[in-house]
């Protein structure tokens, strides 16, 4: 893939580059709320390093991985090369130019309005800008991704287009719709109101279309996960995928039902109706189908790896499983952090049960636990795996790999699990220091200190992440270059074109959109609620 | 794959899938029945009356000026309590309520968007500029509670929280306007 591999290394270095730096950050967040670390630190210092953390993990770490592995399974799934290199630097340069642009507001305490915004705070308009940048940098990638695709369909026509190039469309063309909800809050409401060009916001719009964004941007986050899941842990574990098709249903169920969801977060807020929010938890309660389907389908392609390694009954496949190897351990780790995480997302979508666990801990427990946790820890085996083909070195042991996913997986049960439990009780969320004189705050204190200690956990496993891809820059030549993508049972010779492209998924999604956020967005448009003034934050 | 493994056949594989869709279906459809059974039977609903306020002046005049704020029972026996949510405090600081009673909470902000939860209670609500905020409830045990600020709403996020004093009934005697605030302890 000559070339393409600096490519694609760029990308994935200034994607762990981030993701090191909000690890550390992260920790001394834990440490600033714990009783432990009172007094340490100033409002402004946690809210600058909140900002930052969200920005680097959502923004940074997960446009650039994930742009990085699209190009890499163009090159490899496709075999054939890049369209448009030229463009996909640019977009680089671009995206690179639009972080500088974000973080110096960050840095200056001009940007404290976390990743999320909250309008109508506003930051300096470059913080803005910059992260416009960012997703315009995407899109070129989300096009490219499409060239490729169309052009491979010329070259090859009538053959089914690869799983892991189908599902890397299915996201980019599912990221193409998602960033229309920000990009729309951005661009007339924000930064006009950033460059002082109006007075006042119309809240509700704002966090409707933020909300549009909100959900689908988790899924564009988690789909490179399910893409190993599909494509690389079958085979990593020596087994096949067991079905092909259901790998293509999910995707497209993903590409549907990540979009139409995503007032669930707005369950608590005042400006829309329950008719309107009961419609959109309905549909969430569909997009938890692509997961179960998928937790049946790769269990049952672990089946037939561990059955043909000699397991026997109905749990020793289990154990005649090659645990050793990164991806198959990621998998397991990762499934199992899945269930604890998919179980709350079930409590947070329940409507009524989300003023339960609305804006407390229970939350940011769970979206570390399931993006931190399943999503993250398939980064990690994402990156081992194809590592020895972008630098074309061998690990001399693949020890301190497993241990850097053991420790991952362990520091965040110990983080998640006690911040479940914290939510429960009410404790809330974003606040920069507790009063832990006050008897019910101090009661949480034991289970903050627990909490801190997995997060230290986590930045060791961070640290030893950016190690262990370091040393293999320097680590002895590759000898064989092993097969990287899973076959399937029975390798599908032809799909149905719903099956092979997106031109009818597409029409369904608008079809949705309209439905579930055509009377949301069209009553502010009809009506506009009364707006409220800009406040900055510098 | 001269020999194929019973399990493998492409028949069989398609029906361990749509056993399992089946599954699936069944869980997916008995998750929203129950939403839907508690919605209608003990009316577990989210916080979504609304209304509409101009946050540049609900202060100045109206349900949300300064007189009008805290407990409020009505000459029907409701009681109603109404706060400001703005940067950083709420108003009033302490809010008093009935033990067993049905109690409306109204909230409203004049600034930016806040939110708040009541500790050990189902009570929570963003407060978004422009709407007003109104959750029905009933406190079923005396004591003090916290109701913090849930949402980041500027840098003295983390100072801004309110107490709730829940009373027995018996002790709950509101003055000749029907108003009551905290007792001072």
């Amino acid at each position: 893939m000559r070339n393409a591999e600096r490519l694609c290394l760029a990308h994935f270095w200034v994607a762990f580059g981030a993701f090191l730096f909000a690890c550390a950050i992260g920790t001394w967040q834990m440490w600033v709320r714990s009783p432990l670390g009172a007094n340490v630190g100033t409002p402004g210092q946690y809210f600058m390093s909140v900002t930052a953390h969200g920005v680097s993990m959502a923004y940074v770490l997960t446009t650039f991985f994930i742009m990085g592995f699209g190009y890499f399974v163009a090159v490899t799934a496709l075999d054939r090369a890049l369209p448009g290199k030229l463009w996909a630097w640019a977009a680089y340069w671009v995206a690179l130019l639009g972080v500088v642009l974000t973080v110096i507001p960050i840095a200056t305490g001009q940007a404290s309005v976390l990743f999320t915004f909250y309008p109508p705070l506003t930051a300096s308009v470059w913080f803005y800008i910059g992260l416009v940048l960012v997703v315009v940098a995407s899109w070129v990638w989300c096009l490219l991704m499409l060239v490729a695709m169309t052009e491979w369909k010329r070259e090859n026509p009538g053959r089914p287009v690869p799983l892991a190039m189908f599902a890397t469309v299915a996201n980019a063309v599912m990221w193409l719709w998602t960033t229309v909800g920000v990009a729309v809050e951005l661009v007339f409401q924000v930064i006009p109101a950033a460059m002082g060009l109006v007075q006042t916001i119309d809240v509700g719009l704002a966090r409707t279309l933020f909300s549009w964004t909100l959900h689908a941007i988790v899924y564009f986050w988690l789909i490179p996960a399910y893409i190993a899941f599909y494509t690389m842990a079958p085979r990593a574990a020596g087994g096949r995928l067991y079905s092909d098709t259901m790998g293509r249903l999910t995707f497209i169920l993903f590409l549907i039902y990540s979009l139409p969801v995503g007032m669930h977060h707005l369950l608590m807020d005042p400006e829309h109706g329950n008719a309107t929010k009961f419609i959109q938890v309905l549909l969430t309660a569909f997009v938890a189908v692509p997961t179960l389907l998928t937790i049946f389908t790769i269990t049952a392609s672990f089946e037939i790896a561990g059955r043909l390694r000699g397991g026997r009954g109905i749990f020793g496949w289990i154990a005649a499983l090659p645990w050793e190897r990164p991806m198959v351990l990621a998998t397991g780790l990762s499934f199992f952090m899945l269930g604890f995480g998919g179980f709350g997302g079930i409590i947070n979508m329940g409507y009524g049960m989300n003023a339960m666990v609305h804006n407390t801990s229970w939350v940011t427990a769970h979206f570390h636990l399931i993006f931190g946790g399943s999503v993250v820890i398939m980064y990690f085996a994402i990156a081992y795996a194809i590592w020895p083909r972008l630098t074309g070195r061998e690990y001399q042991s693949l020890a301190p790999l497993r241990l850097q996913l053991w420790l991952w997986f362990i520091g965040m049960m110990v983080m998640t699990l006690p911040w479940h439990w914290l939510g429960l009780q009410g404790q809330w969320r974003r606040v920069a220091n507790f009063n832990y004189a006050d008897p019910i705050i101090a009661a949480w204190g034991p289970w903050v200190i627990v909490s801190f200690a997995g997060g230290i956990i986590l930045l060791a496993s961070a640290v030893l992440f950016v190690a262990n891809l370091a040393a293999l820059h320097r680590g002895p030549a590759l000898g064989v270059v092993r097969p990287l993508y899973a076959l399937a049972v029975h390798p599908p010779l032809r799909v149905p074109a719903a099956l092979n492209g997106f031109a009818l998924w597409n029409v369904l999604v608008l079809v949705l959109m309209v439905a579930a956020y055509g009377y949301p967005i069209a009553q502010f448009l009809i009506d506009p609620s009364p707006g409220a003034i800009v406040h900055r934050v510098r | 794959m001269s020999q194929i493994h019973p399990e493998m056949h492409e028949r069989r594989i398609l029906g361990t899938e749509l056993l399992w869709s089946f599954g699936v279906g069944i869980f997916v459809a008995a998750s929203l029945s129950m939403i839907l059974f508690t919605a209608f039977t003990i009316s577990v609903n989210p916080p979504s009356n609304v209304e509409r306020i101009d946050p540049k002046t609900l202060h100045l005049s109206g349900e949300f000026a300064e007189h009008n704020l805290g407990t409020t029972v009505g000459s029907d026996g409701s009681v109603t309590v109404r706060a400001i949510a703005t940067q950083f405090m709420f108003l009033p600081r302490c809010i008093a309520v009935p033990a067993n009673r049905r109690v409306t909470l109204r909230f409203a902000s004049p600034d930016v968007i806040h939110g708040l939860l009541i500790t050990g209670t189902n009570v929570n609500t963003m407060v978004v500029p422009g709407f007003v905020s109104q959750v029905h409830t009933e406190f079923t045990r005396t004591g003090d509670l916290l109701m913090p600020c849930h949402e980041y709403c500027g840098l003295g996020h983390s100072e801004m929280w309110a107490n709730v004093q829940v009373v027995a009934q018996d002790e709950f005697k509101p003055g000749p306007d029907g108003r009551i605030s905290c007792a001072q302890r």
